[in-house]
């Protein structure tokens, strides 16, 4: 049997950043304050976790002003779409070797 | 290790329905909206079949009669009062489900059901106006019944059937002119309350 745990992304390995992952899948885009408002983070956790996506190249960041407001936006790449599909279905091949 | 990745998965398809479906709506949600609609109805009826004055002539001339201001209060009261419960028990049921009530997909199912229902209240103003009011109950039978179809991609997708139905009554209705308020009760009052009692027990909530 091939080991799938090597297939496991070392990115997905923690909660929040799967979370805004499995969001950015679905979502065209989205901002910082609905990433926040639907997971119930803090800024600063949000934003270590946001960085460390940022440097995988697996989120895109856009930043523009709504009025006088800073809004900034962000979108899964099509790497980190790849990315994240290969995770989940490493995930579900350990699952179903393991029964 | 099986366990954490069940948890894992699970975790994933949260997050994608929590930030692209509202489901916080709630089974009484519908229920009371039913019953202020028939309430609404009821006092609707008497006003326009049991008065001295035939209302349908007092608004088409433009004469805003005691009954046709009631009777414009009425469906004020109804509307208010349904968005009302709405969104109180919607809140209520995020609260439980320790979620918020305005997430980005409840903002943008509100916005894609605005479009249709401000389009038919223009065009049920102008159908006043212009003293075609036998056609406003079909009317805005219709467009509520596209603004749930709309509202389906962004909630629990059987709001889809419920709209369609809307529609069905509201197209039937209008072919039989001068029934408006019969069509209008059984779409927004007793529709609305069997969709209710069928969230309520599928969903618990």
């Amino acid at each position: 049997m091939k080991n799938y745990f090597q297939d496991l992304d070392k990115a997905f390995d923690n909660k929040i950043r799967l979370g805004i992952m499995s969001v950015l899948m679905v979502n065209e885009y989205v901002d910082f304050n609905e990433l926040k408002q639907l997971m119930s983070l803090t800024d600063g956790n949000l934003a270590s976790h946001i960085k460390s996506l940022e440097k995988s190249e697996y989120i895109t960041v856009n930043k523009s002003f709504l009025g006088r407001k800073p809004n900034t936006k962000y979108s899964a790449t099509e790497l980190g779409k790849k990315a994240f599909n290969k995770h989940v279905d490493a995930l579900e091949k350990i699952l179903k070797g393991g029964k | 290790m099986e366990e954490k990745i069940q948890k894992e998965l699970s975790h994933i398809r949260a997050m994608m329905e929590r930030s692209t479906r509202f489901l916080s709506l709630s089974g009484w949600a519908g229920i009371l909206a039913g019953i202020y609609a028939l309430t609404g109805a009821f006092f609707a009826y008497k006003i326009i079949y049991r008065s001295d004055t035939i209302i349908y002539y007092d608004i088409t001339g433009g004469i805003f009669s005691k009954g046709a201001i009631t009777l414009l209060g009425i469906a004020l009261a109804v509307f208010l009062l349904t968005l009302a419960t709405a969104i109180y028990t919607s809140s209520a049921t995020a609260r439980k489900s320790g979620k918020t009530l305005w997430t980005p997909a409840a903002l943008k199912m509100l916005y894609n059901m605005a479009i249709p229902l401000l389009t038919g209240g223009i065009l049920s103003i102008i159908l006043i106006q212009k003293g075609t009011i036998g056609l406003v109950a079909p009317i805005t039978l219709i467009f509520y019944g596209f603004s749930l179809v709309l509202a389906a991609n962004y909630t629990y997708s059987n709001v889809k059937i419920l709209g369609i139905l809307e529609i069905i009554i509201g197209v039937i209705g209008a072919y039989y002119q001068g029934y408006g308020l019969y069509f209008w009760a059984l779409g927004f009052g007793v529709l609305h309350i069997v969709y209710g009692v069928f969230m309520y027990v599928k969903y618990k909530k």
